[in-house]
Parts: structure tokens; C-alpha cells; sequence
């Protein structure tokens, strides 16, 4: 190991902080592949699978990915649910790889809803 | 494939005790068996802090903090959270007397309570890895300083932030490191003193497991400052991870170039040893720290004669506590200002003038949160027990809180409003020490826990003062004669004027606060010693040989389980019929007392 200078530990931080950052819980968008046993039946495995390689593919650090378990309407599954910091979530429905990569690119990355995929805008009311 | 998620796997010693190593394992070979080996990673950290609770894992970035976790958990963990999305409800925190679980981490008031600066890399990083302690800014501190800041400007940093040293001194560090750098001599050394001896006190040992490297970058900061270029790391005997997880920092550091010579081409030397106690409470004093570290028996000396001038090897040391150190860098990376922003009193023109930041306590005994807390300055007493530690469990009633360990002493209910602060804490006759708080309830005996403080330090003086040596002797035989019944009219007064010999006379620390736990027992709570030598009576119901175990006519309904439990075949009784003790036979097991299901047991 060649002994450290000063801007090596920028290098460092920013090699490391792409993993590690996930920690901290914090990130400008998450997005939630629902993974009932509905959802895994009908394909959201795969729809996970294409979200992460289009983070790994465009570098992304700041988008958080997690799962969560059925989210209700399981006829129109695989379903994920994005939200932007500052943002209502949106229910995506009925979805594909190339449905996922591109609310990824124009919804997660660019801001814009993709109407004609999404379901519904808003979270649930809880009665308690 | 990049992760998606993090298993933050607790590895301090409370947790590794309780088995979170093998947990880990069992985590790695179920996250391979589902097939998520590149989207899960297994992380082990340092303490979490909330001991009591043991092992505990984190999922980030969800936040769902997880515990009392055990391997046969495992498969069910990872097929119901990671697979299917759905956190799992029976390993989640409940607070006490409630029923729903908390499931994030920072909803849960013991930890959201907190505010965290010498632990700020808590459960976040993996110790055994130095880049992770660089990805969170580790070693910035140190290259602001060696790239853009004199020796003079770093002491003025740390000056004007108001650090006071937290392993009981509460000395302000700048004072301690200009000092050190106008003293004449070299070389120069800056000591890191781990040897935390407080009976229940893990902070340090929390840090040093968690987080090695934020010490080391301290030391490193403090050693250019005041001119060092060597540094010891002293570290007791009962710390073996500790010690070794300070070991594989210094060994990392040493790779990448951040200790030796030449650090990051700027010119500038330092290296560290790795010293190991010997199990001796006193060498937790300054002086015999160093006579330990030079090889010769762990016994202090005056110190009129500062160690800064006159230290290791006679030469100028300045020596700090593990959480001092740790400070350090946060103080260089964030500011002065920030720091003495956070805490009550005023530094600015007198650095003795506030408590500024934040401290690290060992919340322990009769409360509902048992482990590492730190808190800002100024927060009151009530907040630490009532809100952090979740109050006094059982419906018992709070008595009192110890603080400072066996040189501390206790805070009753009416000063409970008193602030956590270095000099508040000196005047309601305790102090702040290295940051140990027992809480104590009505069941506690307070002559007996003076009896256990002195008995402590009666095994760890070394014997080189009279006042010590024999004083404390003497204290222990009175509160042992008071707790066996036969205290006498004068005991008190007498454990007062030995109390004043020692203040004045012993020759270090541990002597010359010895006798705050026996006086402010007095102070506060006379008319228990008063009961305990007049009456032969303990209220509390702990001193053995002045309660009596007693069984209640009404309520006993003959079952017989208390006579078929005791161990000395004391209790006589007929099935259906009241049973009674024979109290000649009775050893006062409290055996009878807990079995009953009648409450008919009494102890008077």
C-alpha cells in the first residue's frame, strides 16, 4: 500500500462512500419493489435485479432500493413505489424490465412521473 | 450488482459475549442460500450502545433496529425482511410496560434522545477496516491540521471550544496542551490513557472497539500540537479486543502511510506503542500510569511536579483520555464555536468557566435502558433516568443516582433537576468522573453501597499513603460493623473526620476522592446510617444480619413450597396450615421471600 497524500483520502472517501452510504438511511429517492408472495410470483425478482443494475450502470449514490411486502392490489403485480424526497410516492403497476428502466430514468432520475405506468399518486390512509 | 442493503451486525464485547459473531455467520451462509450474496452485505460494527438488549443488528438503509437476535432467527429474518419486504414484528424493540414495537431505530427513545459526537461512528463502520474511518471525513481533521495550521493554532482551537478532559479530571485540554508545548525537553510524549478501572464503566472500551481510529487521529492532532513525535497507547489487561482491534488500527494506519514518518509528505513524525495494564486499578492515575508504562510498580507520586513538564521518562507528557481524544478531530473538522456551542457556562475568557459538548455515560442499575448514552452538557439528571434510561422498572421508586464511580457520589430525588455538568456535579458533593450512572432504588441499601465503594478501593490503593492505606481501611471496618448491627454512637463522625484526612492528606486521586461515596451517603441520606446503628434496622431490607424473614398469618395458605425450597430447613408448617420461620436456623437466603406466590413472605 503506497503511503496515503492528502487528496488520496478524497479518492478513498468517494470509492467507499458508495457503499457505505446506504447506512446512513438517507437519500434524495427511494424506491420500494413490493415482494409479496404475489410479487414474487409474478416477476419482481427481476424487476429488483434491473433496478440495481441500472444504479450500478449509472453510478448512481443517492437512490435508496428496499422491499417491502404486498402492497394490496396483487392482480397487477410486479408493482414499485417511488418516492422523491419532498415528493408524494407513486404506485407503479403491471410492471416490466423496460417499464422499470425508464421510471428509473425519467421518473427516479429525471423527476417526471410516467403517467401512462403509474397507478396512483399518494400513500394510503391509515385508521389509527 | 451494487448492494441495496447493509446488515450492521453489533461486534462490541456485550454482543460478541452473547454470541453476535456467530450470528454473522449464520446471517452470511443464509443471505448465500437465498441467493443475495451480491445484493446484502454483512457488516460488523462496534457497540451500538444499547447493551441490554444484545446481539443487536441494524438493516440499513431502513433504519429497523433488531434485537435480543439469536441464530435460530436467522432463516426467518432473511426470508421474511430481505426476500419479502416485511421487517419482523418479534425481534423489534417494545418499550417496557407496551405492547407495539418500535421498529426504527431512531423512533426508539433511547436512542433518538442522544447526541452523538464521540460516538458518532457508532454501529455505522467496521472497525477492522481504515477506509471505511476515511470515507465518514477520517483523517481530514488530521490533514487540515498538518497542511493549514501551526502548532499554536490548533491549541487555540481546541482552547476555545472548551474540551474538558472526560476521564474525571474535567482539566481543559488546551491548558493542558500549552502547557505542555512551552515545557522545556524532548522528546516529547502524548499518552491515550485506556485504562478505564471505574467498576461498570465500558465507554472507553465502546470507542476503542468502534471507532480506533478517531483516537489515533487525536493522538496524532495532539502530538503536532504540543511537539511529540512518539505516543503510548495504554491499554488494561481486561480489554483483549480492544486491544487487538487497536492493534490492527495502528497496524492499517502504519500501511497507508498515516502513522510513521513523513505523514502525507508533510514532514512530519509520529508512531504509537501499544502498552498492556496489569489489572491495577490505581495506574489509572496519571503518575502511575507512567510508572507503569516505564516498567517500574504502578504507585503515584505528588504532583506538584506536572506531568506535563515532568512526565514519562521525565520528559513532557500530555496524557488524555480515550474519549478526549476522540474529540478531537470533530472539534479541527467542525469548529470551535460549534463545539462550545452545545452545553451550558461560558469559556470564553475562563476555560474552567462551562461543561461544553457532549459526554459519554454507562447508564446502569435499576432502569429500564442499561448501556452507552452520550448526552449533551446541561441535560438534567431527571432527562438521563426518566426519558433515556426509560425510568425505574417494577413500579419501584427512585432513590438515587450514583455518579463518578467509586471516586463519585450519589444524587438524590430532590437534586434530580440538577444539570450534568462538571462543576453542578462537584457541588451536590459528587462528580462527573469518567462517566458511570448507577441509578438506585428504594430496595437499595445506601450504607451498604458506600460499604462496597470503599471495600473496592480498599483492594486497589496501593498502599504508598497513610491516609489511604489506612484510612480506608478503617472506614471499611466501620461500615462493616454498622452493617452487621453493631455500629456505634460516634461512627458517623467519625467516618466524616477520616473523610477530611483523606481529602487533605492522600497523595493522589484515588485517595483524595475515596471517601465521597461514604459522605455524601451521610450527606443525604443520614437517617438510614442513623436507622442502621440506633435501631439495628435496614430500611431497604438488604443488610443480612438486620432483617428478618417473616411469614404473614393472613396470607399464607399452607402450600408447602416455601419449606420444600429452603435450603437450611428452617421453615416448619402442615399443608393447609400458616408456616413459620425459625429464625436461629434462617441464613436469610431470601429464597422463601421470591417463591412465594402469596406474598406472604415479609422481610422486616
Amino acid at each position: 500500500m503506497k503511503k496515503l497524500r492528502i487528496e488520496d483520502l478524497k479518492r478513498i472517501k468517494e470509492k467507499v462512500r458508495r457503499t457505505t452510504i446506504l447506512r446512513e438511511g438517507a437519500g434524495r429517492a427511494k424506491v420500494t419493489v413490493h415482494m409479496g408472495t404475489c410479487g414474487i410470483a409474478a416477476g419482481a425478482r427481476k424487476i429488483m435485479s434491473t433496478l440495481i443494475d441500472e444504479i450500478e450502470k449509472q453510478d448512481v449514490k443517492d437512490v435508496l432500493v428496499t422491499t417491502s411486502g404486498c402492497a394490496g392490489l396483487c392482480s397487477r403485480e410486479p408493482m414499485a413505489t417511488v418516492e422523491v424526497l419532498g415528493e408524494a410516492p407513486v404506485k407503479y403497476v403491471d410492471l416490466t424490465d423496460e417499464k422499470m428502466r425508464r421510471i428509473f430514468a425519467e421518473h427516479v432520475m429525471g423527476g417526471h412521473v410516467v403517467k401512462e405506468y403509474a397507478l396512483a399518486v399518494g400513500s394510503e390512509r391509515i385508521s389509527f | 450488482m451494487a448492494y441495496r442493503t447493509h446488515l450492521m451486525v453489533c461486534a462490541g464485547t456485550g454482543c460478541v459475549a452473547n454470541g453476535s459473531l456467530g450470528i454473522k455467520k449464520a446471517l452470511e451462509k443464509e443471505v448465500k442460500r437465498r441467493g443475495l450474496e451480491e445484493e446484502v452485505l454483512v457488516v460488523t460494527t462496534g457497540c451500538n450502545g444499547f447493551c441490554g438488549q444484545g446481539p443487536i443488528m441494524v438493516v440499513q438503509p431502513d433504519g429497523i433496529f433488531y434485537e435480543r437476535l439469536k441464530i435460530e432467527d436467522v432463516p426467518n429474518l432473511v426470508e421474511e425482511h430481505l426476500l419479502k419486504g416485511r421487517p419482523v414484528k418479534k425481534l423489534m424493540y417494545v418499550p417496557p410496560e407496551e405492547a407495539k414495537p418500535i421498529p426504527k431505530m431512531m423512533d426508539i427513545p433511547f436512542f433518538g434522545d442522544q447526541l452523538l459526537i464521540a460516538l458518532r461512528h457508532r454501529g455505522l463502520i467496521d472497525p477492522e477496516n481504515i477506509e471505511e474511518y476515511i470515507a465518514q471525513d477520517g483523517y481530514s481533521a488530521l490533514a487540515k491540521v498538518l497542511s493549514s495550521m501551526t502548532p499554536d493554532e490548533v491549541i487555540e482551537e481546541i482552547t476555545a471550544s472548551g474540551l474538558r478532559g472526560r476521564g474525571g479530571g474535567g482539566f481543559p485540554t488546551g491548558m493542558k496542551w500549552k502547557s505542555c508545548r512551552k515545557a522545556k525537553g524532548t522528546p516529547k510524549y502524548v499518552i491515550c490513557n485506556a485504562d478505564e478501572g471505574d467498576p461498570g464503566a465500558f465507554m472507553d472500551r465502546s470507542i476503542i472497539e468502534g471507532d480506533p481510529h478517531s483516537v489515533l487521529e487525536g493522538m496524532t492532532i495532539g502530538a503536532y500540537a504540543v511537539g511529540a513525535e512518539q505516543g503510548y497507547l495504554y491499554v488494561r489487561m481486561e480489554y483483549p479486543l480492544a486491544r487487538k482491534r487497536f492493534n490492527i488500527a495502528v497496524d492499517q494506519a502504519r500501511e497507508y502511510g498515516l502513522l510513521g514518518r513523513d505523514i502525507f509528505g508533510t514532514g512530519f513524525n509520529f508512531d504509537v506503542e501499544v502498552c498492556r495494564g496489569a489489572g491495577a486499578f490505581v495506574c489509572g492515575e496519571s503518575t502511575a500510569l507512567m510508572a507503569s508504562i516505564e516498567g517500574k510498580v504502578g504507585e503515584p507520586r505528588a504532583k506538584y511536579i506536572h506531568t506535563v513538564e515532568h512526565g514519562l521518562w521525565n520528559k513532557p507528557s500530555c496524557l488524555n483520555n480515550v474519549e478526549t481524544w476522540t474529540n478531537i478531530p470533530v472539534i479541527i473538522l467542525q469548529g470551535a464555536k460549534w463545539f462550545a456551542s452545545i452545553g451550558p457556562g461560558d469559556v470564553s475568557r475562563n476555560p474552567w468557566g462551562g461543561s461544553k459538548g457532549t459526554k459519554i455515560f454507562s447508564l446502569a442499575g435499576k432502569v429500564y435502558n442499561t448501556g452507552l448514552i452520550e448526552v449533551p452538557m446541561g441535560i438534567t439528571l431527571r432527562d438521563v433516568v426518566f426519558k433515556v434510561g426509560g425510568g425505574v422498572p417494577n413500579g419501584k421508586r427512585f432513590k438515587a443516582v450514583q455518579t463518578g464511580g467509586p471516586s463519585g457520589g450519589f444524587i438524590p430525588e430532590s437534586l434530580l433537576d440538577l444539570s450534568v455538568d462538571f462543576d453542578r456535579l462537584v457541588e451536590a458533593g459528587s462528580m462527573m468522573g469518567s462517566g458511570g450512572m448507577v441509578v438506585l432504588d428504594e430496595n437499595n441499601c445506601m450504607v451498604n453501597m458506600a460499604k462496597y465503594f470503599v471495600s473496592f478501593l480498599v483492594e486497589e490503593s496501593c498502599g504508598k499513603c497513610v491516609p489511604c492505606r489506612e484510612g480506608l481501611k478503617r472506614m471499611e471496618e466501620i461500615l462493616e460493623r454498622i452493617t452487621k448491627g453493631e455500629g456505634k454512637e460516634k461512627d458517623i463522625e467519625v467516618l466524616e473526620e477520616i473523610g477530611i484526612i483523606l481529602k487533605d492528606g492522600a497523595l493522589c486521586g484515588l485517595g483524595t476522592s475515596a471517601a465521597n461515596p461514604v459522605l455524601s451517603t451521610i450527606r443525604y441520606f443520614r437517617d438510614e446510617y442513623e436507622a442502621h446503628i440506633r435501631e439495628k434496622k435496614c430500611p431497604a431490607g438488604v443488610c443480612k444480619e438486620l432483617i428478618k424473614y417473616e411469614i404473614s398469618e393472613e396470607k399464607c395458605t399452607g402450600c408447602t413450597l416455601c419449606a420444600r425450597k429452603c435450603p437450611a430447613d428452617a421453615i416448619s408448617g402442615e399443608l393447609k396450615q400458616v408456616h413459620g420461620i425459625d429464625t436461629s436456623k434462617c441464613i436469610k437466603c431470601g429464597i422463601c421471600y421470591e417463591v412465594c406466590k402469596f406474598d406472604a413472605v415479609v422481610k422486616k
